[in-house]
């Protein structure tokens, strides 16, 4: 076949002047349409000699196949310019602002009890609640604050009924519930984030509602040194990893010997600075080992059992931690500064 | 307030750095909160030798003050200064308390160099105006002129200022008691106070009958001295008087306040002749009166203890004496009282009364019985000495005191096991030692009598851990971690259930807020769509905070007025809180309030603003996502403050759960939606696990049809009964339009759905798809009363 390759430079030159899906669709009909001069050529097999026409009809396939193969590519590249063109004419404006989809923020409080729970969960303390309207002899007689005490005085606590009835002054009430449940021979890990409330007049750093964090572990050979290690992991979890603790002594009705928990100050790193008053630590909760009273009204033999309870103010974790200055802000809810807190922790 | 001075008297402070023993005292467990070293330099006495008018003032004054070396002109306003007088001086280079320094210059053109004090410039007494207006201090001792002011204002002292812990409120709050935990910190012995006088022959007993007839006085001893003097206190008295910011009068009522100082007992005395031969002490009488020797007349309620002369009142035991027998300058004979009275009653009379004070706060934290008879004693050895007083012999007396004596038997292992510590036998016996505990060890077990001056302390292994521990160290103590399986803590009870609707409800786009339990007697009568009585405090703090809330919706609306009241548009909250009824019954609630846009997307006009749809949709999607799909129904209601054409009842299983629709328009011109569910009730109900259904493989079949019927027939009652009738072929129910208008009556509304069919197990046929068809639109016809459209 002497012209094959003089009809595909005849299909090649006709193609560079294509430039719509039309004049190409002409091109088409010219090589390979009915009348086309690739179809003519298949006339002519009848006439040639039967050892030629084989040969000749598999040239035919081939030069049929290559101008296929030419008009496709055509046609692909004709597409993909149209298209291009169409959607350089859809061409938005994507600095136009988007679609607002609502925040859905935490309350501060909630959301850093959620980071406590869930370092406490982590190390197999328990989640418990507990009422807000709480019997005396769980907010304080049965953790050893009997009548007369002075945190009992009526100053300090909102009673519903004479003696017997109040609001929770402390969630200490949930630990003795959570250990009363138990036949007393079972070990404890519990915290008790909660309401509680006291007959404090609302100021920048006052408030007659605030929420505790308190928690308590109940096993066999606890000792002051292991609610040091504890403290210590806490502290770290929640305010890094270069934060270093310490004990100092105090007193809690409900633990002895009780301690003062100090972390270093995550603000200056222990040089000293106006969050720490210069003395480079911050107080951040109260803890001790369970008064024996208090394991043995409880159910607990206090002669086999030993524990550690420990209670963090979480205002003041929180007005720490985030630099707030007014307790008021967390039962606010001025939505332009929740708006901060919806987003996970750094 | 404590001087080390004073507390230098009892042990030994040789060689300390006070400012160190500060931080030593603070590590064990007392906190130092302030060392007060105030010497002021350049202040020394002086004299004025000449005191003429200033010629340009009315009120100035030209002194001459000999200041010791020369003699100095100074310019001085204070009413009292005269000649003759010894004063106080500040000279040119002094610092006063507050910064002022005081230079050389004129005052009106008169030479001024230096200036007259009055104690509150010196910082000895407050800055007060009443003090001011005392005038300069009229020094009144053998100082010579030039010598140092600092000692006779008796700033040569170091003071601590502490913030106790109210159980060592006691023991720390007298310097004895203070001397005592400095000696252990130190490990120095404490030699107690001097107690010794003479006795004449005629005792007490023939001057004094003593009769208690209450429980609340279970120790009382009164002892009477003679023939006293009257007169200025010896000036370490006065000093240390000062220093602990009580202001001296006369010995006697100084001596009185000085052993209160140093024992922490309270005395009281009365004038004996003013009194007559009886005390009794008893409760008081309801109305019964006294005047108090403040000169004002104190009305009495049973719960209060008085002394009395055997009739009248004559002093509110533990608070204040009465006018009627109050020592004076006259005095001569004095009945000594040192007593323990009910430390709760006393705090209750004081706090009553509005009158606290230094004797009424310490009888108020108790007392150390021992020290009562000891302080009666340290009182009559110093009025013999500075007030020449002749001692009666015998001491009338009434004791119930109960005198068990607090012991505690423990081994050394207890005391480290609890603190996780090694200490030996002998470790141990050293620290008791420095704390001056009396103990005994037998075959390895410790028996130790607590001191009754440690009231703090009861006989527990703990209470001695903790004694050793603060002294040990505790910044001494190893960290380690308990010796237990390690475990993942777990959410319990219906704590996990408020976790899951909180995060449900914050990725719903709603920001979740606190508000307070207690609200006003107002708010509390809002969004009563409950039946609830309420709990009223009976003493509330204020008004504002009296009812205990059974809905937390009134508070939503405070925080959505807050808000707007900002300027914020869109306020999409929720809180999740507890609330209670008079039955102390809990609810836990879920409360929602919408306001304003939900999607926002104004510059394509596609905002979607918050109308009672939207709120529906977070209720639904809120139960859906807690495993309560298909099991709830919305059900009209008129509820208090909720608009009465847009509100409904919500139901879970047929059970009402709460509300949900928009905020009444007289209590808000604001379109605002409201819910609220209780998630107590939620969270009692079972819920099924969930189960995997396979999407259909075979086609489905949408026919779309629309009903005229009458506005007051619900889309429910449509849709309810094409459900019912569409059986299990009718996968889906959607509608699509809600059209009222043209072509229908006035009264009349239509309604479009458009319809799904489909089985999970074969492809449908047209007509048995028709054959449900039809009998929907049969039944919707004959049982709702509609009309298909189009017909």
């Amino acid at each position: 076949m002497e012209n094959k390759e003089e009809i595909l430079k005849n299909l090649k030159e006709k193609l560079d002047s294509v430039t719509n899906l039309n004049s190409l669709n002409d091109v088409k009909t010219e090589f390979l349409g009915k009348k086309g001069s690739i179809t003519a050529l298949s006339s002519i097999i009848g006439s040639l000699p039967v050892e030629e026409k084989k040969t000749f009809g598999a040239e035919l396939n081939k030069l049929k196949a290559e101008a296929t193969s030419l008009l496709e590519s055509k046609r692909e590249e004709i597409e993909t310019k149209i298209l291009n063109e169409k959607l350089a004419n859809e061409k938005i404006d994507i600095s136009l602002p988007s679609t607002k989809l609502p925040v859905g923020a935490p309350n501060i409080l909630e959301h850093l009890i959620e980071e406590v729970e869930e370092v406490f969960m982590s190390m197999g303390y328990d989640v418990v609640d507990g009422p807000e309207i709480e019997e005396d002899k769980y907010n304080f007689e049965l953790l050893n604050i009997p009548k007369g005490h002075p945190a009992r005085d009526a100053q300090d606590t909102f009673y519903i009924e004479d003696e017997t009835i109040l609001l929770r002054s402390q969630t200490s009430p949930v630990q003795v519930r959570t250990m009363l449940s138990t036949d007393g021979n079972t070990p404890v890990r519990m915290i008790c984030p909660g309401k509680t409330y006291r007959r404090d007049a609302d100021d920048a750093t006052h408030s007659h509602q605030f929420m505790q964090i308190e928690g308590l572990l109940v096993d066999k050979n606890i000792s002051l040194s292991d609610l040091k290690g504890t403290f210590d992991v806490i502290a770290k979890k929640l305010f890094g990893e270069d934060c270093r603790t310490r004990f100092r002594p105090s007193y809690y009705q409900f633990t002895e010997p009780s301690v003062e928990t100090d972390i270093s100050c995550f603000k200056c790193h222990g040089e000293g600075c106006s969050l720490c008053k210069n003395t480079g630590w911050i107080t951040v909760s109260g803890a001790g080992m369970v008064h024996p009273n208090v394991l043995r009204n409880c159910g607990y033999d206090p002669n086999v059992w030993s524990g550690f309870a420990f209670g963090f103010g979480a205002e003041r974790l929180a007005m720490l931690k985030y630099g707030i200055n007014d307790i008021r802000t967390f039962y606010q809810t001025d939505l332009r500064e929740s708006a901060t807190f919806d987003r996970k922790e750094a | 307030m404590i001087s080390l001075n004073w507390v230098k008297d009892y042990v030994d402070l040789t060689g300390e750095d006070l400012k160190e023993l500060a931080v030593k005292v603070t590590k064990a467990g007392v906190n130092v909160e302030k060392v007060i070293d105030n010497h002021i330099n350049n202040l020394v006495i002086g004299e004025v030798i000449e005191c003429v008018d200033h010629p340009d003032s009315d009120h100035l004054h030209l002194c001459q003050v000999n200041v010791g070396d020369y003699v100095t002109q100074i310019v001085c306003g204070a009413p009292n200064v005269r000649k003759g007088l010894k004063v106080i001086v500040a000279l040119p280079g002094c610092i006063l308390p507050g910064g002022v320094e005081i230079k050389a210059g004129k005052i009106r053109g008169q030479e001024s160099n230096g200036m007259l004090c009055a104690l509150c410039e010196v910082g000895v007494e407050e800055r007060t105006e009443e003090n001011f207006n005392k005038g300069i201090e009229e020094v009144k001792s053998p100082l010579k002129p030039g010598s140092d002011a600092n000692e006779y204002l008796g700033i040569d002292d170091v003071l601590y200022e502490l913030d106790v812990h109210k159980h060592r409120n006691n023991d720390c709050y007298y310097h004895l008691g203070f001397a005592y935990e400095i000696g252990c910190i130190i490990n120095k012995p404490v030699v107690e106070p001097n107690k010794d006088y003479k006795e004449i022959k005629e005792n007490t007993k023939d001057y004094v009958d003593l009769s208690v007839e209450t429980s609340k006085c279970p120790y009382y001893n009164c002892k009477m001295v003679k023939d006293v003097k009257i007169k200025e206190s010896p000036d370490f008295i006065k000093k240390r008087l000062i220093a602990a910011g009580m202001r001296p009068i006369n010995n006697v009522v100084d001596i009185s306040n000085y052993v209160m100082l140093e024992y922490g007992q309270p005395l009281h005395f009365f004038d004996k002749n003013k009194l007559g031969n009886k005390i009794l002490v008893r409760d008081a009488k309801d109305d019964e009166e006294i005047i108090t020797l403040d000169g004002n007349k104190r009305i009495l309620k049973s719960s209060d203890i008085v002394i009395t002369d055997g009739d009248k009142p004559i002093c509110i035991a533990g608070v204040m004496g009465g006018l009627n027998t109050d020592v004076d300058e006259n005095t001569k004979d004095i009945l000594i009282e040192s007593a323990v009275f009910d430390a709760v009653s006393i705090r209750y009379t004081a706090s009553r009364l509005d009158l606290r004070s230094e004797a009424s706060t310490r009888y108020g934290k108790g007392l150390n019985y021992e020290y009562t008879s000891a302080a009666l004693a340290r009182a009559c050895h110093l009025l013999e000495k500075y007030a020449d007083a002749k001692i009666l012999s015998g001491i009338v007396q009434y004791d119930q005191v109960d005198r068990t004596p607090k012991i505690v038997t423990f081994v050394t292992s207890e005391v480290n096991s609890l603190l996780g510590i090694e200490l030996t036998d002998q470790d141990v016996e050293t620290e008791l030692k420095r704390l001056d505990f009396p103990y005994k060890i037998k075959k390895g077990e410790f028996t130790v009598t607590i001191p009754n001056r440690r009231l703090d302390i009861d006989p527990n292994v703990n209470d001695i851990a903790e004694e050793i521990g603060r002294l040990y160290g505790y910044h001494n103590l190893e960290s380690t971690l308990p010796v237990i399986p390690t475990r993942r803590g777990v959410y319990v009870g219906d704590v996990k259930i408020r976790k899951e609707a909180s995060k449900r409800l914050r990725t719903l786009g709603l920001t979740e807020t606190k508000t307070y339990t207690l609200t006003s007697a107002e708010m509390s009568t809002k969004f009563r769509y409950e039946d609830k009585i309420q709990v009223v405090l009976p003493n509330p703090m204020s008004m504002d905070k009296s009812v205990v809330r059974t809905s937390l919706l009134p508070s939503l609306m405070n925080v959505y007025e807050y808000n707007n009241a900002r300027h914020v548009k869109n306020v999409l909250l929720y809180e999740i809180a507890k609330t209670y009824d008079a039955s102390y019954n809990e609810d836990s609630k879920i409360a929602i309030l919408m306001k304003g846009s939900y999607l926002i997307q104004e510059w394509q006009h596609k905002t979607i603003k918050c109308d009672f749809y939207t709120i529906k949709g977070v209720v639904e999607n809120l139960l859906d996502y807690l495993g309560f799909k298909n099991r709830y129904t919305f059900e009209v209601t008129d509820a208090a403050d909720m608009h009465p054409g847009m509100s409904a009842k919500i139901l879970l299983d047929r059970e009402p759960i709460g509300i949900v629709g928009r905020v009444h328009p007289s209590m808000a011109k604001d379109e605002i939606y409201v819910a609220e569910l209780s998630l107590t009730t939620i969270y009692n109900k079972q819920i099924k696990p969930i189960k995997f259904k396979e999407a259909s493989k075979y086609p489905e079949i949408n026919k779309d049809l629309a009903f005229i019927v009458k506005k007051d027939v619900t889309a429910g009652t449509l849709l309810q009964q094409i459900k019912k009738s569409g059986g299990k072929l009718l996968v889906n129910v959607d509608i699509f339009d809600v059209y009222v208008g043209d072509n229908i009556g006035d009264d009349e509304k239509s309604v479009a759905f458009s319809l799904t069919f489909q089985d999970s197990n074969r492809t449908l046929n047209d007509s048995e798809v028709m054959e449900v068809f039809n009998k929907i639109i049969h039944d919707v016809e004959t049982k709702v009363g509609a009309v298909l459209r189009n017909k």
